[in-house]
């Protein structure tokens, strides 16, 4: 496998997924966990361009991909606000805090 | 080699993302990590999502962030892990097999040589797609827009209540 754009862009995107969904399972804080789903999803933007590049349609793969940033923007927004709410109802943003939503 | 060293500056900055314990440095290692695969898209050819990531995504989102941190305080967090790493570790690994055991094979391997080997041409259709084929996409990002301005209003406007009460 040689140095080209092509292959590095995709061990790029499965490192980048790799790496989120690891942050996703050992964060502790809230905000840490909008962290690691931000860079999973930057790996799954960086997939449909690399897509639409590999099938000669940049465009629709960068239409895509507008999509995505579009909706994981506002999820990274609604999340933030969570974790400000749940600052001020719990005084912490350790995940374990959130067992009593259990109840 | 410039493609090389952008893609080892991605992968650093995300782990550093992630590995950081303080909650500013780590939002600032994203904004990092956001601005290079923005260069990594111009790179690819998608110069429009590009920019879009870069003033969003590096822009935006960091500035989320730091309201959120600066709200919040941006405490440590000491205590045990949700997950146990070698199980965390496990699952990422199988992940990655599944994806690369899904992905690899529908390269279509010849064809996708074939694009290694040529420079595509990049045709400007980006607009004709996006306003023309793709109009139910862009219905869906103003409706998701407006319903995340709502529900943060909802969420942050709830707290200024909660504080006013507590002043009277």
């Amino acid at each position: 496998m040689t140095f080209h754009l092509l292959n590095i862009a995709i061990v790029v995107v499965l490192s980048l997924i790799g790496i989120g969904l690891y942050g996703l399972m050992i964060a502790r804080n809230l905000i840490k966990v909008v962290v690691g789903l931000q860079i999973a999803t930057k790996g799954a933007i960086l997939a449909f361009v690399l897509a639409g590049r590999l099938a000669s349609q940049v465009d629709v793969g960068q239409s895509l991909a507008l999509t995505v940033i579009v909706a994981d923007t506002i999820v990274a927004v609604v999340a933030l606000a969570l974790a400000v709410q749940v600052r001020q109802k719990f005084g912490t943003l350790n995940i374990e805090a959130l067992k009593t939503l259990r109840r | 080699m410039i493609n090389f060293l952008i893609a080892v500056g991605i992968l650093t900055c995300a782990l550093l993302a992630i590995r950081e314990n303080r909650l500013l440095i780590s939002a600032l290692w994203l904004a990092l990590t956001s601005a290079l695969v923005a260069f990594l898209m111009y790179q690819l050819g998608a110069a429009e999502v590009g920019a879009v990531e870069l003033s969003v995504g590096a822009g935006l989102v960091t500035v989320l962030f730091v309201f959120a941190i600066n709200i919040t305080g941006g405490d440590e967090i000491e205590g045990r892990i949700p997950i146990p790493r070698p199980a965390a570790w496990i699952v990422v690994v199988v992940t990655l097999l599944l994806l690369s055991w899904m992905i690899l094979p529908s390269l279509q391997l010849e064809r996708y040589f074939h694009t290694l080997a040529r420079q595509v041409e990049i045709a400007g259709l980006f607009r004709s797609i996006l306003w023309g084929d793709r109009q139910v996409d862009i219905l869906l990002q103003i409706v998701l827009i407006f319903a995340g301005v709502l529900a943060v209003l909802g969420l942050i406007g709830d707290i200024h209540e909660k504080e006013k009460e507590k002043g009277k």
